[in-house]
């Protein structure tokens, strides 16, 4: 099973990427697979979450064929 | 309508076109708008440039949302929102919310929700290029309700 997983802004800039594809063997939670791609770096608390293009937490479930996004605070307007 | 905008943008056309293309002449009776223009300062620095970055797919949804949101609270007409991204000069529109309403209270109130809604919600994030410090990132938006954001 492939996750495309993506990373914007000041995070992605730390991370050193902007998206990868994630294996996983079953659903996961968003934290579960934040840990498989980047086990360096817990889990910032202040960085939100979105499945498919909608928010989601943390402890949302991410499943085969999701595109999964983590970013920093919002600055737009 | 919802429209994100690669390249500088007249909020004064945009509204005027978008009105005119909507034919709806003496259906409302209150326009509210608002534009956030980029500032030349911020937080005590010189800032010579920005960059606004954003979630294609995502940030046009969360913003469609906004305004969906918006209309099941206020009875709204109409309604345009304008975001500028990519390079962005001091004195260039960030940001236009138009609303057409019947009456000018539900108009003020529904485009502050909007406005507010798209500051803490929508996907997008400014780097500012400062003129003595280099670059940096924005790291939060404030409460307009609280301060004079």
């Amino acid at each position: 099973m492939s996750i495309k997983v993506r990373y914007f802004a000041s995070l992605k800039e730390r991370i050193g990427r902007a998206e990868e594809n994630a294996a996983i063997a079953e659903p996961v939670t968003a934290k579960s697979l934040w840990q498989q791609c980047v086990p360096e770096l817990p889990p910032p608390e202040q960085v939100l979450v979105a499945i498919n293009l909608e928010y989601a937490d943390w402890d949302s479930l991410v499943r085969d064929g999701d595109e999964v996004a983590f970013f920093p605070p919002v600055t737009g307007g | 309508m919802v429209k994100i905008s690669p390249r500088p943008f007249d909020p004064w056309v945009e509204v005027r076109e978008y009105q005119d293309a909507a034919q709806m002449a003496g259906k409302f009776g209150a326009t509210n708008l608002f534009v956030g223009t980029m500032r030349d300062f911020n937080e005590g620095d010189d800032v010579v440039g920005m960059t606004l970055e954003y979630y294609p797919g995502m940030t046009e949804r969360a913003l469609e949302n906004i305004v969906r949101e918006a209309g099941e609270r206020w009875p709204i007409i109409d309604a345009l929102v304008v975001h500028r991204v990519g390079d962005i000069r001091p004195g260039e529109p960030i940001v236009l919310v138009a609303v057409w309403t019947s009456h000018r209270g539900d108009a003020f109130d529904a485009a502050r929700h909007i406005m507010e809604a798209l500051k803490s919600r929508a996907p997008f994030w400014k780097k500012e290029l400062l003129k003595a410090k280099g670059e940096r990132w924005v790291a939060h938006n404030t409460d307009g309700y609280l301060k004079g954001e």
